[in-house]
């Protein structure tokens, strides 16, 4: 064996300090893994941006996806405040027989003040009745044309505070209906708690809907990886030969995949911002047809949140998935 | 450095790539490998790099046996090996300076220390003042200096080149070869596979010559 030792040339052969100084560690983790996984984060969203049209694509695609399940959460979340602002006046309106005078209407009401599940007692007479109709309902006209008043005299009834169950407030109509004077009773509360059962199978909905297109954006991102992957092929491979480890090569495609979620995450979000500015206007002066406070709600910051952060995590399963695939075919036969 | 205990490398549509091959190949020295296109030289050279296994016997690299180096092992293995080849294998889309940094990178060194080290690597292949310059813009000769300079810029203690002047003409190739006795006077391990036999005619060096796959020639150490 012959070993010829370099005559001046500071050379040397053996392994240097420097691997050693790469192994200083902040808190448990090696300084060079964090330093390697901020230069991958930077790197991917510096190679997305020099690729702007597909990237914008894929980035659309994901962030209409995310938009129709988070669309209808919004819609459902106005729907809910819509509503709750009508639960508040859960109140029984009390129909009397036509025909009923006014004085015995009053009586009654007096009576009916003192009952214990009751709060208020408000008259309404029929003429109080039809002039509200004609200033709000836009009936005037077809009002004048009546030769005489069509509606009964109506005791509007606030229950209790400690009614307040849709049992009692059902129990409590069907005895005031079992009085003599009265036509019928309508609890007011009703309608909405039917609304309220179509807003929730509605948010029933946005799971369906929003699964089936979590699982479209994990495709997308999946595909979207696995083209990256390839266009990449002989990259990897020489990364391979020069001893770069599979959690190597693997990152700058995990955060690839991460970077698509989130942009597509916020590309919905201003989706979303976008149609609540479109729609605002005309909701407001509806509003104010109906005479309510009723304003339109966006996202709210929670929901915000969770909906970046799932887009995220959508994007980094859909790209783990690719690589976890695609990724896998070189090892020594 | 490197022993090979009866090593049989067998494909499945091609047959027997190595039969029953041993030698042994000592720290610090330099060989050329050679024989005919398909008598075993890149099957041999991709063994010892762990791209691929035998099918039998023993491949020891650096005192380490290869066939029971577990898998998430080869990696660091790989980092002790520097690899030359033909078709100088460099990165298209990044620079000179880059593809040279990929070991160091991959390694996880930090940024001083990799541009340091690859600037030592540039100095020694006469390639600094080109670190700017994108691979595709170098002439044969100077890109497959860019390789050898990836290959020994980590400092592994063994090199391989497979057909490394395979692409140049005999002035660049004396060239190369210059470079590789370079890194032999310092001490590195060279196997060097090349059918060149003009040109390892001239040189002072072991040569292991393969026919159809097993030991045709071994000149020894010198």
């Amino acid at each position: 064996m012959r070993r010829i030792r370099a005559s001046g040339k500071p050379m040397t052969k053996r392994r240097p300090s420097a691997p050693r100084r790469a192994r200083v560690r902040l808190g448990f983790l090696p300084a060079s893994w964090l330093r390697n996984h901020l230069q991958v984060v930077l790197a991917s969203l510096g190679r997305l941006s020099r690729n702007p049209l597909p990237t914008a694509m894929t980035v659309a695609v994901i962030a209409i996806a995310l938009a129709l399940p988070a669309g209808v959460y919004v819609l459902t979340r106005n729907l809910v405040a819509l509503s709750e602002s009508w639960d508040q006046t859960g109140t029984i309106s009390l129909f009397l027989k036509m025909g009923t005078a006014i004085e015995q209407a009053r009586t009654l009401a007096a009576k009916l003040e003192a009952h214990p599940a009751l709060r208020r007692v408000t008259l309404i007479t029929p003429q109080e009745a039809l002039s509200e109709l004609g200033r709000h309902g836009g009936f005037s006209e077809a009002i004048a044309q009546l030769e005489e008043n069509p509606l009964p005299v109506v005791l509007a009834l606030q229950p209790a505070p400690h009614v307040s169950t849709p049992e009692a407030l059902e129990h409590l109509a069907q005895e005031l209906e079992a009085m003599p004077q009265t036509d019928f009773a309508r609890l007011d509360t009703q309608w909405v708690r039917r609304f309220q059962a179509i807003v929730g199978l509605a948010q029933r909905g946005i799971m369906l809907l929003g699964g089936a297109l979590a699982l479209a954006v994990l495709l997308v991102v999946g595909n979207t990886i696995r083209l990256e992957i390839e266009n990449r092929r002989v990259e990897i491979e020489i990364m391979e030969l020069v001893g770069a480890t599979p959690a190597f090569i693997r990152r700058p495609f995990l955060y690839t995949g991460c970077w698509y979620g989130l942009l597509g995450g916020i590309g919905a979000w201003f989706l979303i911002a976008l149609a609540l500015i479109l729609v605002r206007a005309p909701v407001s002066s509806l509003a104010d047809l109906y005479h309510t406070q009723f304003r339109l709600q966006g996202l709210g910051p929670a929901a915000s949140l969770a909906m970046l952060g799932s887009s995220l995590c959508l994007g980094l399963l859909g790209s783990w998935v690719s690589v976890g695939r695609h990724l896998t075919a070189t090892e020594p036969r | 450095m490197i022993r090979f205990e009866h090593v049989t490398k067998r494909y499945p549509d091609s047959g027997d790539a190595l039969s029953d091959l041993s030698f042994e190949l000592g720290a610090g020295e330099m060989a050329f490998l050679t024989g005919h296109s398909g008598a075993g030289k890149s099957t041999l050279l991709r063994l010892i790099g762990l791209i691929e296994r035998p099918t039998r016997g023993q491949v020891m690299v650096n005192g380490r046996n290869l066939g029971s180096l577990p898998r998430r092992k080869i990696p660091r293995h790989r980092r002790e090996v520097g690899m030359i080849f033909q078709d100088y294998r460099l990165l298209a889309d990044r620079t000179v300076f880059d593809n040279v940094a990929l070991p160091l990178v991959v390694a996880g060194l930090g940024h001083k220390e990799v541009g340091r080290r690859v600037r030592a690597a540039l100095d020694q292949v006469g390639l600094l003042r080109k670190e700017r310059a994108f691979p595709i813009t170098l002439s044969g000769g100077e890109q497959q200096r860019v390789g050898i300079a990836r290959a020994v810029v980590a400092r592994p203690p063994l090199v391989l080149a497979d057909e490394p002047t395979g692409n140049l003409d005999p002035d660049l190739s004396r060239e190369i070869m210059g470079l590789f006795e370079r890194f032999h006077q310092v001490g590195v391990t060279l196997l060097i596979a090349t059918h060149d036999l003009a040109l390892i005619g001239s040189l002072p060096y072991r040569t292991i010559s393969l026919r159809g796959g097993r030991l045709a020639e071994d000149t020894g150490i010198w």
